[in-house]
């Protein structure tokens, strides 16, 4: 039992010294998020574009893509990943791997999310666009996509508290991330199994408080004076 | 030649015909008004005039150009025609100075400066320049509606289409509205009105078009229309708007 005070007080020394690697580990976790959110967040964009704007055609092959990445579990998405380039004699390395399921499944995930805010903006944004001679695109992103981000902070703060933690599940094709290392202390001293986990946990508290608070931040200094942001849309204060 | 030609409009939304061809045509520095009862495509007129909404069949010229020619560069042709919302759409992101530069700059080309200049003199045309740096929902009705007249205006257009832009607002805030449109008038703008604010039509308007049913039924300059209507509809029309409205001016 982790309670009793001697396993306490070796447990607490043992991961003391093992902070500098589990640190490490953590450090791989960031890159991790990072990599997959700025993946999600581009390519995320780009299919909720093509499934509002992109015709029957792309339209449909957009929804067609988000279905998928969001129905297939993320350990599986992994290994095909991992796996799946080795069958064509192409070595890929854990991270990039889990950069690619992960970064993938979260643009699906983010274009439902921004499709959303997207589909909020009064049709009247567009109309006056196009009456004063602007072009489609122009408008899109001149008007509508500034419009369509500030919406979008509240949901993606959401999503970034959801794939902090998917970064964990890299370790099953073996990024050498904090989860992975803990294996490592736990190995060694099992009784020490609990301590560990929920250091790990205290860990993921800290990353997505950060994050939270970080999102929170932006969307109050982005937020349009005199117009609240409401679930998935706007109205007048 | 007239700045704006409009011949023999149809246009119908999902089996029902809405404009029933359409024709009549606008003198350069002339004021007209539309007026008919809801749902007889006035706005649906007007979206057709500059392809918001594209006409079935007919044909539209601005200044010599056929703005329905399929070939037409239809952002340029538009952006000389300015169009005033009966619900404003201004861009809620931006503070009514950005809102009234932004075609001028992404649209035109112009350098921010000249822009940002053009812009508070718009501003100022329509008394709102100490409202310059306020975001669309920081403004009334009113004040939202003429930041809009004020981006219509700093396109430089040849012509404005106002559809309803009075119908949203507050009793109170129709004045100040009306107030800036008179005065454009004054000024020779180009104006084609869709309202219901009889006052403005007749002290302003350099002939009125009663629609009815996707046709026009009579037009005419206000002293006819008003004091002695030949269609027996019109007669109507104007009899029972007075009545609910009474006379505003």
């Amino acid at each position: 039992m982790f309670l009793q005070r001697e396993v306490l007080i070796t447990g607490i020394a043992v991961i003391a010294q093992s902070m500098p690697m589990l640190l490490r580990g953590v450090r791989i976790n960031i890159e991790l998020l990072f990599a997959l959110l700025v993946l999600g967040l581009l390519v995320g964009t780009l299919v909720a574009l093509l499934q509002v704007y992109g015709g029957r055609f792309f339209g449909t092959l957009a929804s067609g893509y988000a279905w998928i990445f969001r129905s297939i579990p993320a350990i599986v998405l992994l290994f095909l990943f991992y796996f799946g380039p080795s069958e064509f004699g192409v070595d890929i390395p854990p991270f990039f791997a889990a950069v690619l399921a992960l970064g993938l499944r979260s643009s699906a995930y983010q274009s439902q999310i921004f499709r959303g805010a997207l589909q909020a903006i009064p049709h009247g944004q567009m109309m006056a666009a196009r009456s004063m001679g602007m072009t489609r695109i122009r408008a899109i992103f001149l008007i509508i996509i500034p419009q369509a981000l500030r919406i979008s902070i509240a949901g993606w703060s959401n999503e970034f508290s959801s794939v902090v933690k998917d970064t964990t599940l890299a370790y099953v094709v073996g990024l050498n991330e904090v989860l992975r290392r803990v294996r490592i202390i736990t190995d060694r001293h099992y009784d020490l199994a609990m301590l560990a986990y929920l250091t790990v946990a205290l860990i993921f508290l800290l990353l997505t408080y950060t994050g939270n608070w970080g999102l929170g931040r932006l969307e109050k200094r982005l937020r349009i004076p005199g117009l609240q942001m409401m679930r998935g849309g706007t109205r007048e204060a | 030649m007239s700045l704006l030609i409009v011949k023999d409009i149809h246009k119908a939304y999902g089996g029902i015909e809405v404009l029933k061809g359409v024709s009549f045509s606008l003198e350069q520095g002339e004021t007209k008004v539309v007026i008919g009862p809801s749902g007889t495509g006035k706005s649906t007129l007007l979206r057709c005039i500059n392809r918001l909404s594209p006409p079935d069949s007919g044909h539209v010229w601005l200044d010599g150009v056929e703005v329905t020619d399929p070939k037409a560069n239809i952002n340029a042709l538009r952006a000389e025609m300015g169009f005033v919302f009966q619900s404003f759409n201004l861009f809620s992101h931006l503070t009514a100075l950005r809102n009234v530069r932004i075609g001028p700059i992404k649209v035109k080309g112009m350098n921010k400066d000249a822009a940002t200049k053009l812009a508070m003199e718009e501003l100022e045309r329509v008394g709102l320049s100490d409202r310059a740096d306020a975001y669309p929902a920081q403004l009334s009705g009113g004040q939202k509606q003429r930041v809009s007249i004020a981006r219509a205006l700093a396109m430089s257009p040849k012509l404005i289409l106002f559809d309803e832009p009075t119908s949203a607002l507050d009793p109170e805030l129709i004045g100040e509205v009306l107030t800036v449109m008179i005065n454009l008038a004054k000024e020779g703008m180009t104006m084609l009105v869709v309202t219901h604010e009889m006052g403005f039509a007749r002290s302003v308007a350099d002939e009125i078009i009663f629609m009815e049913n996707g046709v026009i039924v009579e037009q005419g300059t206000p002293g006819e229309m008003f004091s002695n209507p030949k269609n027996k509809r019109t007669g109507e029309f104007l009899h029972k708007i007075n009545e609910l409205y009474g006379e505003t001016d």
